[in-house]
């Protein structure tokens, strides 16, 4: 079967500009107001949100997204919130995947969040601690119920791995652009970049997403320039901090960046 | 004459799995991110398990720089509390460090001078490992890291002050519940970050594939040492192995020699808290069910939605809501069993060991030497319990104090 997310990547292909992708923690700061921040990232120029699972040991992620995800248990999200969101965004016409460490998956059960997610309308799932290696279920899960499954690489990932990594995905693959925690930074990583043609060479055709650091239009647009989706979480994270406007702004000046054909100066 | 022990697990051994599953348990559950460090630190110590140099320089750090072996000590006093049974400790106690945590850490040590990296990173909870990572590192001129809950590093100021001393940098972790899980969640985010250049030194036998198997291998010399001490003194094993199980370092490395014997029980005791029924715990492999937490699947203390429950002990070393997944595969199997034991049972048998036998042992420890004075009660007379007594109490004066109000009479 051919990915959920094929028609997204061709027609940003046939634009000649690269997918724009927002994350934000179902949850944050309510389940009410993560789903009109997710909608508002939509509006201003997102072309998928993913929708995070809140978790309790989020080992990969900065002080940034540890601290809305801590707000989001606090006020009792659970994984049928993260559902609901979902499927509000997908009843508007909006695309969403989930985001999630794996021990909640394991948890609610791995072939019935495939199948809950899939009814929702959500087109795939992010798996930052669940390596192919480890994931049978979860691939015939998915399998089952046409979702994407989207891995990760990382620059320290060997040629070997990231062929393995490319080969179990579906969707696109997400390339961390450099080694550490989620968290927005000032320079976007040389090691992007370097990742990015690595993964083209060993597995052609897969759409690759870049992510971590991403925080103004104008990394954005670096990245845009190798990359087929930009990814941003952290800096989302930090925007609503002003609601609604906040994220809306920064999907706009994400979005421009994307579609710049070239990198601009800093 | 120094027995040299060898490194290699024993042949029968038929776990772990090649990527570190024990049955269902264990693997490698990270990101991407870590696979490379994973794999570089399971090729480097599988070559220096097989090589004469490195087995020789760690057998002779444990004998000169750690004092192995560490003696047996039958307990006359204290076994009158045990129903007629024979209590038999396995004195890890009297370990350089004042803990088993130590055996572990010099072959990592080894191996990170071995891998060329300057830099080691550490989790700790009660600060046991963490000195004893501190006092390696200051053994072999590596740069040390210990990152250590708040809460932790208030109650167990003690060894923040020894591991400053050692020249660690120590630094408390104010996420979450500020203990050990959060220690340990900080640590990760650190090797991610600088895993070039630095070895994660993980204190017990959790995490991700190779650690499980590599710190249980490093602290089998608990255990086979033992076994020659208790035949050679008794002309017999034990009837039961004690120990505590907090990731479960100490009790693997006392019971993994004894897997092989089947007349020998093995019985882990967790710590209770307040009760099990109270929710006030951390006895994961009595209360929890099958999980993912920091690299590996075992048993794990969560609630309905797969999120970790915070946990509650007296011992700070004890007080994780997860365990080492080959322990969670040995309760499956049923060749290990594991009790809990209350705040309350292990400051009593804390304050009755250190009254009967002069021995002040750590407050983790007290909890297996509770387990022991139980199993002696239901074995009765005759019977041989041997006890792994992993730490000593010095660190936990502070905590005693406060339980028992020891100070009351100075005004």
């Amino acid at each position: 079967m051919t990915s959920r997310l094929a028609p997204l990547f061709d027609a940003c292909a046939a634009d000649h500009r690269a997918a724009l992708v927002g994350y934000l923690p179902a949850g944050f700061p309510t389940v009410d107001g993560s789903l009109a921040l997710l909608r508002a990232m939509l509006d201003g120029g997102c072309d998928l949100v993913e929708v995070g699972v809140p978790y309790s040991d989020p080992v990969l992620d900065g002080p940034t997204i540890q601290a809305a995800a801590d707000t989001a248990l606090r006020g009792g999200t659970r994984m049928r919130d993260v559902l609901s969101v979902v499927e509000s965004i997908a009843g508007s016409g909006g695309r969403a995947v989930v985001m999630t460490y794996w021990n909640p998956v394991h948890r609610y059960g791995v072939d019935a969040l495939a199948r809950d997610l899939a009814a929702a309308g959500g087109v795939g799932v992010i798996t930052p601690d669940l390596i192919p290696d480890e994931a049978h279920d979860w691939l015939d899960a998915a399998q089952a119920h046409n979702l994407d499954r989207i891995f990760l690489v990382a620059p320290s990932s060997t040629d070997q791995r990231i062929a393995a990594t490319a080969a179990a995905t579906r969707g696109f693959l997400y390339a961390s652009s450099v080694m550490g925690v989620t968290g927005a930074r000032d320079v976007v990583s040389h090691a992007a970049g370097t990742l990015v043609s690595r993964v083209r060479e060993l597995a052609p055709g897969l759409p690759v997403g870049v992510g971590l650091g991403v925080r103004n239009g104008a990394q954005a647009a670096e990245v845009a320039a190798f990359a087929d989706a930009v990814i941003v979480g952290s800096a989302f994270v930090t925007a609503a901090a002003d609601g609604e406007p906040g994220v809306h702004a920064l999907a706009a000046d994400l979005a421009t960046g994307v579609r710049r054909t070239a990198p601009q100066p800093a | 004459m120094t027995k040299m022990v060898s490194i290699q697990p024993a042949p029968s051994t038929a776990q772990p799995d090649v990527s570190g599953h024990f049955g269902r348990y264990g693997g490698r559950f990270v990101p991407e991110a870590l696979i490379a460090a994973l794999d570089e630190l399971t090729a480097a110590y599988t070559n220096a398990r097989s090589d004469p140099e490195f087995t020789a320089r760690l057998n002779g750090l444990l004998a000169d720089y750690t004092g192995r072996p560490s003696p047996i000590t039958e307990t006359p006093r204290l076994s009158q509390h045990a129903g007629g049974a024979r209590i038999v400790l396995k004195r890890e106690d009297l370990n350089h460090t004042g803990s088993h945590k130590i055996n572990n850490v010099l072959g990592q040590a080894l191996l990170t001078q071995r891998m060329g990296k300057p830099r080691v990173i550490a989790e700790t909870g009660a600060g046991q490992h963490g000195v004893a990572t501190a006092t390696a590192c200051a053994l072999l001129g590596l740069q040390c890291v210990v990152y250590m809950g708040e809460v932790d590093t208030e109650r167990q100021a003690l060894n923040v002050a020894r591991m400053r001393l050692l020249g660690a940098e120590v630094v408390p972790v104010k996420t979450g519940s500020r203990t050990l899980k959060d220690a340990i969640n900080e640590a990760l985010r650190d090797w991610v970050t600088n895993v070039d250049h630095t070895h994660y030194l993980l204190g017990t036998v959790a995490g991700p594939h190779p650690f499980p198997v590599m710190v249980r291998d490093f602290h089998r010399v608990i255990g086979l040492e033992a076994r020659d001490q208790m035949l050679a003194r008794y002309g017999r094993l034990p009837d039961a192995v004690a120990a505590c199980v907090g990731g479960g370092s100490n009790a693997i490395g006392i019971f993994h020699p004894f897997i092989g014997d089947s007349s020998v029980r093995l019985v882990g005791f967790e710590a209770a808290g307040d009760g099990v029924d109270t929710g006030r715990h951390a006895a994961t492999l009595s209360a929890g069910e099958p999980g993912m937490l920091h690299g590996a699947l075992s048993y794990l203390l969560q609630d309905s939605d797969g999120q970790t429950i915070e946990t509650h002990s007296i011992s700070a070393g004890l007080d994780y809501p997860g365990v080492g997944p080959e322990h969670s595969w040995l309760k499956d199997t049923g060749r290990a069993e594991y009790r809990p034991i209350t705040d309350a049972q292990a400051m009593e048998a804390f304050q009755l060991l250190s009254r009967t036998e002069g021995i002040i042992p750590a407050i983790e420890s007290a909890h297996a030497v509770a387990g022991a004075l139980q199993l002696g009660a239901e074995l009765g007379e005759g019977a041989l319990v041997l006890v792994n007594l992993s730490g000593r109490g010095d660190k936990d004066v502070d905590t005693a104090v406060k339980w028992f109000n020891l100070l009351e009479d100075q005004q």
